[in-house]
């Protein structure tokens, strides 16, 4: 069936009134030779046919294992809740609203996600989020570029951040004039002695994650300092949760925060849809990229809430915005917002406990199997890397015959990583599954 | 003696510092001011680089030092009130060079040139 309401008559009139013969017309002014020749689109189909399409497609998922796998991804509770309301008709576009204002309901949602989002991460400024950790760590290091005044050209990346983000990172500064420095991995911790050295007036800024992709847990108070000594800002990843019991970006005196939304109440999907964290100091709120909801008051004093600091963004400012990112992931933040309300700051310091103790659960035991060691040596949060006796790739495929999905190969991100898997607990996991898995571990290595 | 460029700075030298303002018709059509961001002490432009930015409710622009020179003040108080250009521009000075060429101050408009040029606009 046909998804364009115009019929041939209406087309026609439409290009008559134009004063053109047709469509094809419109699009004269892109060169023959960059013209696509084909688009591999199959026919449309009825409503029917793409319904069995659908149903087809997801009965290949396998729901039955019991996953154990993180790296930056996590199998997490979602309220009921979070589906419910943020599924309201008010509320459910996946489009961030534009004509803002007129979606005072939209807005002020978004306001109240910047401000947990700033209580959750000690950071003073926000914005109403961006597309996953990926881009928010890219975003990052082009703030810490512009706040250096274009001056500063260095960008160091730890060891210990998702090497995926490292990928999207790379990729977006591609094009600029910029070195990206990617610290090696030596250990699961951050190779500090090297980095010290490194530091200097070139830096605009160092990337870390806190806990790292390996899980570990450090301190970088003294890098911090070193950095700020001179003049270069600290960025710091992590994964939300962790923040519920370690300290807090602005605790440490980071000077950006950028993290993946996706365990505040998003679901597994094939990697998303999540959303990205991005916040900062306020003095360097001119320089945050994308939407910003403020409030104020209308002309009869009534409170209003508005996009705020516009003069930032590509229609005022062109080629010198912040950033082409004019967008959001509104109805991610909006999940957000309700799981975090749901949770409270009591809820959400208990759920990261869970994990944190149940992650310990699992890695004692799971230490005391023959065959095992465990590869961190810094203290971890919900999850870490194990060292098998055997391929990783065995391992995995051997458990998955038993009904887990037990880890995340490294061997595909890092060289030499052949017998290491992260394995990874949440709050989800019942103490009867992860003696279930030790179980199984034992029987296989 | 002020002196103004066909980017709307006005400048004062006095021996070997120049003060750099806005004229109060590049305020005007810029409407009400929100934010400076000053350039920073030491830094060097050659005339005519954009070394700071000026925004306000409708528009964000470029402010190009008149002369070549180094920055040795910023006017601070423009970080907070912003509006102090709206009420009055050609006295309120946002930066001061130390000049590295004053012959080019030569080259730019006095004030009648320069209304004389706003009116052809």
């Amino acid at each position: 069936m046909p998804y364009t309401p115009h019929t041939k008559d209406d087309v026609q009139k439409m290009c008559t009134q134009i004063g053109i013969k047709d469509e094809t017309e419109l699009f004269d002014s892109i060169p023959n030779e960059l013209r696509a020749k084909s688009f591999d689109i199959p026919e449309g189909l009825s409503e029917f046919e793409v319904f069995e399409n659908f149903k087809e497609l997801s009965n290949q998922n396998d729901t039955s294992k019991v996953s154990f796998l993180g790296g930056g991804y996590y199998d997490h509770i979602i309220p009921t809740a979070v589906d419910a309301l943020s599924g309201r008709s008010e509320f459910y576009t996946a489009y961030t609203p534009y004509q803002a204002e007129a979606s005072q309901g939209t807005l002020q949602a978004l306001y109240e996600y910047q401000t947990m989002i700033c209580n959750l991460t000690g950071m003073e400024a926000t914005n109403a989020s961006m597309y996953d950790g990926g881009t928010a760590l890219a975003e990052a290091a082009l703030m810490a570029v512009r706040i250096g005044r274009g001056k500063r050209k260095k960008i160091i990346v730890d060891s210990g951040v998702n090497p995926i983000y490292i990928k999207i990172l790379k990729t977006y500064l591609a094009y600029h004039d910029l070195e990206v420095i990617v610290l090696h991995v030596k250990s699961d911790g951050s190779d500090k002695e090297t980095l010290l050295g490194m530091i200097d007036e070139t830096v605009a800024g160092y990337a870390f994650q806190n806990p790292n992709f390996f899980g570990s847990i450090e301190d970088y108070s003294e890098i911090i300092e070193a950095l700020h000594n001179v003049k270069a800002l600290a960025i710091m990843s992590s994964y939300p949760i962790a923040l519920g019991i370690l300290k807090s970006a602005g605790e440490v005196d980071a000077d950006i925060y950028c993290g993946d939304g996706q365990s505040l109440g998003m679901y597994l999907g094939f990697g998303g849809p999540s959303f990205g964290i991005l916040a900062c100091k306020e003095k360097y709120i001119r320089n945050l990229p994308g939407r910003i909801v403020g409030i104020t008051d209308d002309r009869e004093g009534k409170r209003a809430y508005v996009l705020t600091l516009q003069a930032r963004e590509q229609h005022i400012r062109r080629d010198k915005a912040t950033s082409n990112i004019c967008s959001n992931q509104n109805l991610m933040a909006l999940r957000a917002t309700i799981f975090l309300s749901l949770l409270g700051k009591e809820g959400f310091e208990k759920l990261a406990l869970q994990n944190y103790n149940k992650s310990e659960y699992l890695k004692k035991e799971l230490s005391k199997v023959d065959g095992i060691k465990i590869y961190n040596q810094n203290p971890t949060f919900n999850e870490f890397v194990i060292e098998l006796n055997i391929s990783a790739t065995e391992f995995i495929d051997k458990m998955e015959e038993k009904g887990f999905f037990a880890g995340l190969k490294l061997e595909k991100l890092f060289e030499g990583f052949e017998n290491r898997v992260l394995v990874s607990t949440t709050e989800k996991r019942t103490k009867k599954q992860i003696d279930n898995f030790v179980t199984c571990v034992k029987e296989i290595v | 003696m002020k002196r103004y460029s066909n980017e709307h700075e006005w400048a004062i030298l006095d021996g070997e510092v120049a003060s750099i303002g806005l004229s109060a018709y590049a305020v005007d059509q810029l409407g009400d001011i929100t934010f400076v961001e000053l350039p920073e002490i030491g830094t060097t432009g050659s005339k005519d680089d954009s070394i700071a930015f000026i925004e306000s409710v409708k528009a964000a622009s470029d402010i190009y030092t008149p002369l070549s020179g180094e920055v040795v003040e910023v006017n601070e108080d423009l970080e907070d009130t912003p509006e102090l250009l709206n009420e009055a521009a050609e006295t309120t000075w946002i930066f001061k060079l130390k000049v590295s060429n004053a012959s080019e101050f030569e080259t730019l408009m006095d004030e009648a040139s320069y209304k004389a040029y706003i009116e052809t606009l």
